[in-house]
């Protein structure tokens, strides 16, 4: 594996695409659809939001045009990457009644083999955090396991934070660690525009291989660092998670969550847009003839007021008591469940929140009326 | 008839009246009698004078309201060591329920004249009974409130 | 897309319906296919009504026969009732076992006291065989049951059958009577006051509606039990049972895996906040 940062042309981004699509992968990347960017399948850089940027902010988001023709040159939009290894609705089984009753009907297909084309830094803790959900336990999702294994991730290092971005704050970028097969850094200058290539596997470097490439120079180095510590020095939000989980552990009944509910629309959107929230609900249905049956499996979310329900009730009527699931969930008891934070602060539900109810300053709320203060307050 | 020294040594057993000065037991037991019920006795009826109290010593006793069409419903049951009846403690000094023995029952009944006018005329003795009944007329009211809430319908 | 292995039913035929209550039912099943089903006491299924839906159940039967699997249902709506409608021979879909169990093992040597509020009663019923089965592991063994009224009582003539025994403990009560009950009416933490055990070396095991365990619980700590010698059934709703849903919250545990039997001093922090 090439240890050394490599360099590609700006047009070997196409020839990587064809590289990918080649070797049998469907290629999916962000494409502008109504409005905004979302990830879908792609068959060339033509596809993609070339020249296109995105202005973020609590409660908005519109595309604008850039004054250069970059490629990478906007952050997370509303849809993630968990859709294609955790598809918003499955067929888990189909069945037929007969003389045992019922019998479970056999079914394949072929698994898809995706190649993600521009996975951020958060995007890719996300899919770390979905890892665990998924397959850390002692029961494994079959769908997302063997499409999940097969995926190739070119990743993307932010040259620019976004609006609503705080990834700094949770760890979880600018720069992608590890976990990609390659790491591209875009660089637009005005006489050159490139990308330096990290290769993360030895399926990156096949694929590297096929391209026209080089070992970085020690100045294109530097220009990609300095596009990451520019990503880093712009992200205009923060949050302080220090003793985060106790902090929320302790103010389950704090004034703050009255406030925000009279904010909140219940309307799941922050759930939706989450490159982690991983709820389900499932539905059983028959044909009318009633001998077959199915199961499906759909994206649910903690602020419907039916996901709590048991005989008798909701057990989280109030608007408050959702707001406060899904926040508590996301910061503290997520951490208790995986071993990591369920935020990787994209900043989607800041920027997809109708009323721009903003995660950080919530807790940034809730902190100050303890007076800022960390540590156990026992 | 058993004596006031034994008496007084009899309550002393008794949960309601645990950790109190000898001088109030023994004023106490000056108003105390054993008294005993046939299993189906009526202990006290609805309307009728709250003229005592008793302190379940052995048996079962079953406090009941009847109602129109559904007949004697029982509202709670009380066993050894359980005090029953507190209406003589609060004007109009009338029963709102009926006792019945479900079992042999023998109990210490407790005139409720001697005792009002005792605590009358010493408050000591008259502030520390009311802290003992409170305690129990909380603890009553508190299973009575989860009654309400009907909790297995709710399951 | 394949079939989703973890989610999917396998076949079982009932073998025996048992009318409990008016809306009670209890279900004898066997595997179409023939595979025993082996259990703890206090662990559950997933019971599925064809083409209706799926719910979790607890098993109610005995944990040493795994060839017969028995469940007993309150019909409360669409799916509960499919199921207490599946006449004999019909077949419903299993999914399981899941959960955590009831700590027999632990309670040997130990006094143990099983405390239960209505339908409260099925989950306890297999560790109630498992530790008469082997009586003689365990010190006073006390069973303290409440019910809405005398005749919504569980399992009574089993119940009357335990009492019986010179081994075994059995306290009734009701929320109110009329006719001819002759037991106790009150609440079930009302029975807590008269256990006679050595409350220092016992367990309890505790299942019913919310509320009633959490009266149940001050009770049992007024009478000098520590909260890691209670442990309790919790009540969420389950779409998946195997921790990929995320209906079965509470707090930061799973009810599904980490429950639904707990230590209460595990969850003691989460057990009383609103709506959590
Ligand atoms: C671990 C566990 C063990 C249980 N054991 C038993 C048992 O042994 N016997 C018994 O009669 N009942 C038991 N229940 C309760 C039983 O699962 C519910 O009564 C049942 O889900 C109701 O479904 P329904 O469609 O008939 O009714 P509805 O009330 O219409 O329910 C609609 C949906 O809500 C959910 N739901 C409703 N009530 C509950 C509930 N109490 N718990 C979880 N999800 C709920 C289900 O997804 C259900 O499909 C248990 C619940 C749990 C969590
Ligand atoms: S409970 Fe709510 S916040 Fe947590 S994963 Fe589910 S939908 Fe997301
Ligand atoms: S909670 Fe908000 S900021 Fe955090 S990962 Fe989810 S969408 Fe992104
Ligand atoms: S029931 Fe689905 S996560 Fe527990």
């Amino acid at each position: 594996m090439a240890e050394k940062s490599q360099v590609i042309e700006r047009d070997a981004l196409d020839d990587l695409l064809k590289v990918l699509r080649e070797q049998g992968y469907e290629v999916i990347g962000p494409t502008i659809q109504e409005s905004a960017i979302v990830y879908d399948r792609i068959d060339g850089v033509s596809d993609m939001p070339v020249g296109w940027t995105d202005v973020q902010d609590g409660g908005s988001y519109r595309l604008k045009k850039r004054t250069d023709e970059s490629r990478f040159g906007y952050v997370v939009g509303p849809h993630s990457w968990k859709k294609f290894l955790f598809p918003p609705e499955l067929r888990l089984w189909r069945a037929k009644r007969d003389d045992a009753g019922f019998k479970i009907l056999e079914e394949r297909e072929q698994t898809k083999k995706y190649a993600f084309i521009g996975v951020r830094s958060c995007e890719l803790h996300a899919i770390f955090i979905q890892d665990r959900v998924f397959m850390g336990g002692k029961h494994v999702d079959p769908v997302y396991k063997s499409r999940r294994e097969k995926i190739f991730i070119v990743a993307v290092n932010c040259a620019e934070a976004g609006g609503t971005c705080f990834c700094v704050s949770m760890k979880t970028g600018p720069k992608a660690q590890s976990g990609y097969d390659l790491a591209l850094t875009e660089i637009v200058e005005r006489e050159r525009h490139y990308f330096t290539v990290e290769v993360g596997s030895e399926r990156g470097q096949e694929v590297l291989k096929e391209l026209q490439h080089r070992e970085a120079k020690h100045d294109e180095i530097s220009a990609a660092e300095g596009r990451t510590r520019n990503a880093s020095e712009q992200m205009g939000r923060t949050m302080d998670i220090n003793d985060l989980k106790e902090l929320l552990y302790r103010n389950y009944n704090h004034e703050r969550w009255e406030n925000v509910a009279e904010r909140c629309l219940s309307c799941a959107n922050c759930t939706m847009v989450c490159p982690t929230c991983f709820c389900t609900t499932v539905e059983d249905v028959t044909d009318l003839t009633g001998q077959y049956a199915e199961r499906l499996r759909r994206w649910d979310s903690c602020f419907t007021i039916d996901f709590s329900y048991i005989h008798g009730g909701s057990l989280r009527k109030s608007a408050k008591s959702r707001y406060r699931q899904w926040m508590t969930h996301k910061l503290a008891t997520w951490i208790d469940q995986f071993g990591t934070s369920g935020c990787v602060g994209c900043g989607r539900c800041i920027t997809w929140c109708p009323v721009g109810i903003d995660i950080t300053e919530e807790v940034k709320a809730i902190r100050e009326s303890e007076g800022g203060t960390h540590g156990d307050q026992t | 008839m058993v004596t006031r020294h034994k008496m007084s040594a009899l309550l002393r057993e008794a949960p309601l009246f645990q950790d109190l000065d000898e001088r109030i037991v023994d004023l106490l037991a000056g108003c105390a009698t054993n008294v005993s019920f046939d299993a189906g006795e009526m202990i006290y009826r609805e309307g009728e004078a709250a003229k005592q109290f008793y302190e379940i010593r052995r048996g079962d006793v079953a406090l009941e309201i009847f109602v129109p069409g559904r007949g004697p419903v029982t509202i709670e049951t009380l066993h050894e060591k359980d005090v029953l009846g507190w209406s003589w403690l609060i004007e109009p000094y009338r029963w709102h329920f009926e006792a019945r023995a479900l079992t042999r029952v023998s109990a210490i009944s407790f005139d409720a004249i001697c005792i009002r006018g005792k605590c009358e005329s010493d408050h000591e003795l008259g502030y520390e009974l009311m802290k003992r009944f409170s305690k129990i007329i909380v603890e009553r009211l508190q299973n009575t409130r989860m009654q309400l809430l009907d909790v297995y319908g709710h399951i | 897309m394949g079939t989703f292995e973890p989610m999917v039913p396998e076949a079982y035929r009932v073998r025996k319906v048992i009318r409990e209550l008016a809306d009670t039912y209890t279900l004898e099943l066997e595997s179409v296919s023939g595979s025993p089903l082996h259990y703890a006491p206090g662990q559950f299924n997933m019971l599925y009504a064809f083409g209706v839906g799926e719910v979790p159940i607890s098993m109610s039967g005995d944990p040493s026969q795994p060839h017969l699997l028995t469940h007993t249902v309150r019909a409360v709506g669409p799916v509960t009732q499919a199921i207490c409608a599946s006449g004999r021979d019909s077949v419903v879909g299993v999914r399981g076992p899941f959960g955590t169990p009831w700590p027999v093992e632990k309670a040997v040597g130990k006094d143990v006291v099983i405390m239960a509020g209505g339908i409260g009663l099925a989950p306890l019923r297999p560790a109630i065989y498992s530790i008469l089965q082997q009586r003689e592991k365990f010190g006073k063994f006390v069973l303290l049951y409440g019910s809405r009224a005398p005749e919504n009582i569980l399992f009574e003539s089993e119940l009357h059958e335990w009492r019986s025994r010179f081994d075994t403990q059995v306290n009734l009560t009701v929320d109110s009577a009329s006719g001819n009950w002759k037991g106790n009416v009150g609440v079930v933490s009302t029975l807590i006051s008269s256990i006679d055990v050595d409350v220092s070396n016992s367990l309890v095991f505790l299942c019913g509606p919310e509320i009633m365990m959490h009266f149940s619980i001050l009770e049992l700590i007024k009478r000098g039990f520590s909260k890691n010698q209670i442990y309790l059934s919790m009540e969420r709703n389950m779409k998946c049972a195997i921790g990929f849903c995320g209906h079965c919250q509470f707090g930061p545990t799973f009810i599904c895996k980490e429950g639904a039997v707990f230590r209460f001093d595990q969850i003691e922090r989460f057990f009383r906040i609103k709506e959590i």
